[in-house]
């Protein structure tokens, strides 16, 4: 059978010659079709005898096989090139940008604040918030200055008019976060006043501050963050070991540098001032302020219904944006409250 | 609190340096502020005489002097000062002399004339700002003498911060017994005794107020020169401490003051009448103070009276027609203990303070009173001469000083740390207490200069601050394990924030006061919450708005040429509000506010340019809202604010209460800002955004969805929610969603007309719906939509 052999040949060539699918199911037609010559040769095969009939049949399906093998390794390498072209065309220059929205930011002293109370949070404290209009009660009284005290004068405070234009006396900006500790404390001996004994307190205050103070270095509204523990057995070094290690989680540096020095506060006792020195950068070895802090003083806790023979506890403050400016290196307060996007975007 | 070491270490001389003192006064409470050297550095320079004034032959204006230096030597000197003459004596410089400004001195000839070294003015050395002539030095400055030595130049000033608790450190020989405590170093004082009295002239005492004056020491001395020369030393020792010399009784006083801490004052003795007396003002008295202020005083002033009229502001400040002047010769000397609570804050309300006022309103040492009478008598005779009368006291009950109890056990419980009870007693006395033991507690007694221990925290301060902050161990605490608790109901203001940043907002932090114009235009507040003492007019109202502080923020952004501008703030706003919680007669809610303006994308290759609208600000919003709008009920409605254009601004109701709007700036604010393009804002109360919806479990349903498009025509002015809430209420249980996906107007639609496209979803729990259900539903929406709506459907 010479001539199977050549058709199945020349199969192979047809369909290595047509490069279109189409074109291809024709060609194959013209061998496979009905009236191919693969198929006319299966015709013929009614004349032969039954025993030629089973080998040339086995012989023409051989043949017919090879054929759709071919016809099927030729389609397929048709598809793989359309494909080839197709991906070829849709190829696009990567290095274009994406579709983008711009990413906003936190404001940087936020960012702080969000830090600090991520931390405190960590050793249970949690976060307090009070009233920025506040009563002079909480802010002065409670917090051992009552009306007089030479310490009130050192707080240059915002009083607001009554609705008859006269100076209010019982309220006022509240001129540090303290007040929301005075607050918490009341609520806390409220809700667990009867119990043997109370849990006990430990949250942080963050807050806006009012003062009649403004120059490069002070802003009639700053931030300060407070923190407070009161238990049955809370200790000035206890203050120190819980303010130490925020100080060096804070500026993430285990070198850091903490001293606590006597300092007064009306509303603790004993007081400590606290100074940190960084031992590397642009402030290396300074000694800087950095926050106030004490053993609440027992006629706070009185004021607040808690029996300061039970309780012992500390109270710290610190100014927020003084921390920002210490962390990112910013020289001047005012920048933090000129909403600036040169400059606040500097912390997305 | 200025002071100079070396008349600190004339008290106290601990073996421990300058630089180790100051940092013992730091750790000790006595924050060091400021150190500065009393001069400059200089060296080789000493007292010199000018024996010899010639004039220069080259030159007309310079001297050539012969002068005496010291070491048996005479040198001659080119001098160029105006004052220079034969006798005088004046600071030389000697060759390799180092002064101020990197000037080195050497022999060299001066217009061809040798000069062996350079006479010096005060500039020179850095002593002041006098360059007219030299610096004259007494007579009987020693020749030869290192001037550093003679002017005790090597002295260094510190400035104490004192914390207002204090007090008893506003004096040298107070600083001196801290030292003392603190070093171990002895204390010792000048030796005070009594003058010899040499007349009989006194004057009278009453205390007519002895609750805020309960002691007062008076004299007279009589014949004394108001015009002697204060000595060079006591000049240097005010200068040193900041203070002006002024004349040799003002200095007396000031300078006893420094030393002792007891502010004294001098009347002339001639100008009073009668009797003293120490009481309150009466209703509608004047005075004419030293500072030329005349004061009408309130009845809470006390006074020094005489028979006929006031003479000072006690323990402020004299009055200016009885201060002592040039001509005085009869002086009448105060010196006395006025309460705290009866000086402070006086001057404060009448705007002014001074050295005295300070000191009482801290508290002075009312032991101390007849002692600085004493030590100012001497140093008068001495200085100005005269005779001293009789001290005349009068005293009432003086504060008392209450014993405390002090627990040992109480110490190691507040600091930490246990100290021994040896050691405790050590400190305490040191410190000039009164310590007794009671078998196992202390009881202490604190001196009469002390007015900061009332209780047993503040002995604990003491022992703590004397054991040493450093001292105090740092504890890795203690504590019983609570969990916080974490409500899955509530959403922290960090997430609602961090919404916005992710949404291309930055945070701004703005002052709470604003002007109340922005106030009045923004937020519609004729009645806003006024500061009595506002830093400027422009901060002088409580804000109730975040939004007009935000319209502020872009107009100076859009100065800086910022052209894509998001903003957000998070704070309280402030209304009056009488049933206001927790502080009566206010209400400050938390709020958020937003404010973009520009382009809604950042300018990009691939999203067609366009600026921000409404959609984009309440897209924004909503987002905030989501997925808890449905579940709080938020609805957005038509609404009229100042702040917004009437056409293009919606207020955000929940349970029909308005907790929010959002729009675009009114037109009108666009043009008074001078802004070129209108932003869009929106501002919402923060409790709103801080409700998180608790999931709650729904089977998901395995019945296939039915899909149908339904398009459309109605009036422009038909709102779409209230076609939607129709059709809802409308609709089978098996309607499940109705969406639009398309708004058209133009082309193909009638012009005040417009094409909305929905998308209905149908879905029947427990069957699949028949095509024939469907578009029964969907039919039957249309039929209502023609009849309430008079839509027609869009084909």
């Amino acid at each position: 059978m010479q001539n199977l052999d050549r058709i199945v040949q020349e199969a192979r060539v047809d369909f290595s010659a047509t490069d279109d699918p189409d074109a291809l199911e024709q060609v194959k037609a013209r061998y496979l079709g009905k009236s191919g010559r693969i198929t006319a040769l299966l015709k013929e095969m009614a004349r032969l005898s039954p025993e030629e009939r089973k080998a040339t049949g086995q012989t023409i399906n051989r043949a017919k096989e090879a054929i759709e093998n071919a016809l099927s390794e030729r389609r397929d390498a048709l598809r793989r090139a359309a494909l080839e072209r197709r991906l070829a065309e849709e190829a696009v220059d990567v290095t274009l940008p994406g579709r983008r929205e711009v990413q906003g930011g936190l404001h940087p002293v936020t960012r702080t604040l969000e830090r600090i109370e991520a931390l405190f949070r960590s050793i249970g404290f949690e976060v307090a918030d009070g009233p920025e209009i506040e009563a002079d009660f909480q802010n002065f009284t409670a917090l051992n200055m009552p009306e007089g005290h030479p310490a009130r004068s050192m707080h240059d405070t915002f009083y607001l008019l009554d609705e008859n234009g006269a100076v209010a006396d019982d309220v006022l900006l509240r001129t540090h976060t303290s007040p929301i500790q005075v607050r918490y404390m009341q609520a806390h001996v409220e809700k667990y006043g009867a119990l043997e004994t109370m849990p006990d307190i430990r949250i942080i205050a963050p807050g806006r501050v009012y003062r009649v103070d403004s120059d490069a270095t002070h802003s009639p509204m700053f931030h300060q963050v407070e923190g407070l523990w009161i238990g049955a057995n809370v200790s000035l070094a206890d203050l120190k070991g819980v303010c130490a290690d925020f100080l060096r989680r804070f500026f993430e540096s285990d070198d850091l540098k903490v001293r606590f020095r006597p300092s007064f506060f009306p509303f603790t006792e004993p007081s400590a001032e606290i100074d940190v020195a960084f031992m590397s950068g642009a402030l290396e070895g300074r000694w800087l302020e950095i926050a106030g802090c004490g053993m609440v003083h027992p006629n706070v806790l009185r004021h607040v219904g808690i029996d300061p023979e039970k309780y012992t506890g500390f109270a710290f403050g610190m100014g927020p944006d003084r921390l920002t400016m210490l962390r990112y290196g910013v020289s001047d307060l005012r920048l933090f409250f000129d909403g600036d996007l040169r400059f606040l975007r500097q912390f997305v | 609190m200025k002071f100079s070491e070396s008349w600190l270490r004339s008290f106290v001389d601990p073996k421990v340096s300058g630089e180790a003192l100051s940092h013992l006064l730091t750790m000790s409470g006595l924050e060091v502020e400021e150190e500065q050297p009393a001069a400059p550095f200089f060296d080789h320079v000493c007292v010199a005489r000018v024996l010899e004034v010639v004039k220069h032959p080259n030159a007309d204006r310079l001297s050539l002097c012969r002068v005496d230096a010291g070491g048996g030597e005479v040198r001659q000197i080119v001098c160029g000062a105006p004052n220079v003459s034969p006798g005088i004596k004046a600071p030389c410089a000697l060759p390799g002399a180092n002064l101020p400004g990197n000037l080195k001195i050497k022999a060299a000839k001066v217009r061809g004339v040798e000069s062996g070294g350079m006479l010096c003015s005060a500039r020179e050395l850095g002593l002041s700002e006098d360059a007219s002539g030299l610096l004259i030095l007494p007579d009987d400055a020693p020749v030869g003498e290192d001037l550093r030595v003679y002017l005790d130049l090597d002295d260094t000033l510190r400035t104490l911060k004192l914390t207002p608790n204090r007090a008893d450190c506003l004096s040298i020989s107070g600083i001196a017994r801290e030292v003392s405590a603190l070093t171990r170093a002895p204390a010792v004082f000048p030796e005070v005794s009594e003058v010899p009295v040499e007349t009989d002239l006194r004057r009278a005492i009453v205390l007519d107020a002895p609750d805020a004056c309960p002691l007062y020491c008076g004299r007279i001395l009589v014949g004394a020169d108001a015009q002697a020369a204060t000595p060079d030393w006591m000049k240097r020792r005010l200068e040193r401490s900041g203070m002006r010399s002024i004349s040799a009784l003002v200095d007396i006083t000031n300078y006893v003051m420094l030393e002792l801490g007891q502010p004294l004052h001098a009347f002339d003795n001639a100008k009073l009448k009668g009797t003293i007396h120490a009481r309150s003002a009466r209703p509608g008295e004047k005075i004419l103070l030293l500072n030329g202020q005349t004061l009408e005083l309130r009845e809470d002033v006390l006074l020094i009276a005489d028979d006929t009229r006031p003479l000072a502001m006690a323990g402020i400040m004299g009055g200016d027609e009885t201060g002592i002047t040039s001509g005085t010769t009869e002086i009448f000397l105060e010196s006395a203990f006025f309460a705290p609570h009866a000086v402070a804050g006086r001057a404060r309300r009448y705007g002014f303070g001074s050295e005295a006022s300070y000191r009482f309103e801290r508290g002075v040492d009312f032991g101390g009173a007849r002692r600085a009478l004493e030590r100012a008598s001497q140093l008068i005779l001495e200085i100005c001469g005269g005779r001293a009368g009789p001290l005349v006291e009068a005293s009432a009950p003086l504060p008392e000083r209450c014993p405390i109890r002090l627990r040992p056990s109480r110490v190691a419980r507040l600091l930490g740390v246990s100290i021994a009870d040896e050691e405790i007693v050590g400190i305490l006395r040191r410190l000039g207490m009164c310590v007794e033991s009671d078998g196992e507690n202390f009881i202490v007694v604190p001196p009469s200069f002390r007015f900061d221990i009332e209780i047993e925290a503040d002995l604990i301060e003491e022992i703590a601050r004397l054991y040493g902050y450093d001292n105090i161990p740092s504890s890795n605490s203690h504590a019983d394990l609570m969990m916080l608790p974490r409500s899955e109901s509530e959403r922290g203001i960090s997430r609602i924030r961090q919404n916005l940043i992710d949404r291309g907002y930055q945070e701004v932090v703005n002052f709470a006061f604003v002007d109340e114009e922005w106030e009045k235009n923004l937020a519609g507040n004729r009645y806003a919450i006024r500061l009595s003492n506002p830093i400027a007019a422009q901060m002088s109202v409580m804000r109730s708005s975040l939004l007009s502080g935000l319209v502020a923020n872009l107009v100076t952004n859009l100065k800086r040429k910022q052209t894509r501008v998001r903003l957000f703030e998070t704070g309280r706003c402030f209304f009056r509000a009488p049933d206001g919680v927790p502080v009566a007669g206010f209400s400050q809610p938390w709020k958020l506010g937003a404010l973009a303006y520009g382009a809604a994308l950042p300018e990009q290759w691939s999203a067609a340019s366009r600026n921000v609208d409404f959609f984009d600000a309440k897209g924004d919003l909503e987002a905030l809202l989501a997925p808890n709008a449905e579940i709080l009920g938020a609805r957005f409605e038509k609404t009229a604010h100042p702040a917004l254009h009437p056409g293009r601004s919606a207020a955000l109701s929940i349970g029909g209460k308005c907790v929010g709007v959002v729009g675009e700036l009114h037109p009108r604010w666009v043009q008074h800002y001078d802004l070129p393009l209108a932003p869009v804002v929106f501002e919402v109360d923060l409790d709103v955004l801080k409700f998180a919806r608790m999931p709650a479990y729904a089977e998901v349903s395995k019945q296939p969805l039915a899909i149908r498009d339904l398009a459309v025509v109605v009036d422009q002015k038909i709102a779409l929610r209230d076609i939607l809430e129709g059709i809802k209420t409308d609709s089978p249980a098996t309607v499940r969603d109705v969406e639009l996906f398309d708004v058209y107007t133009g082309a193909g639609v009638e012009p005040g007309k417009k094409s909305l496209a929905f998308r209905i979803v149908m879905q029947d729990t427990q069957r699949t719906l028949l095509d024939t259900e469907v578009d029964a539903a969907v039919q039957r929406m249309l039929a209502y939509l023609q009849n309430t709506f008079a839509a027609q459907l869009r084909t």
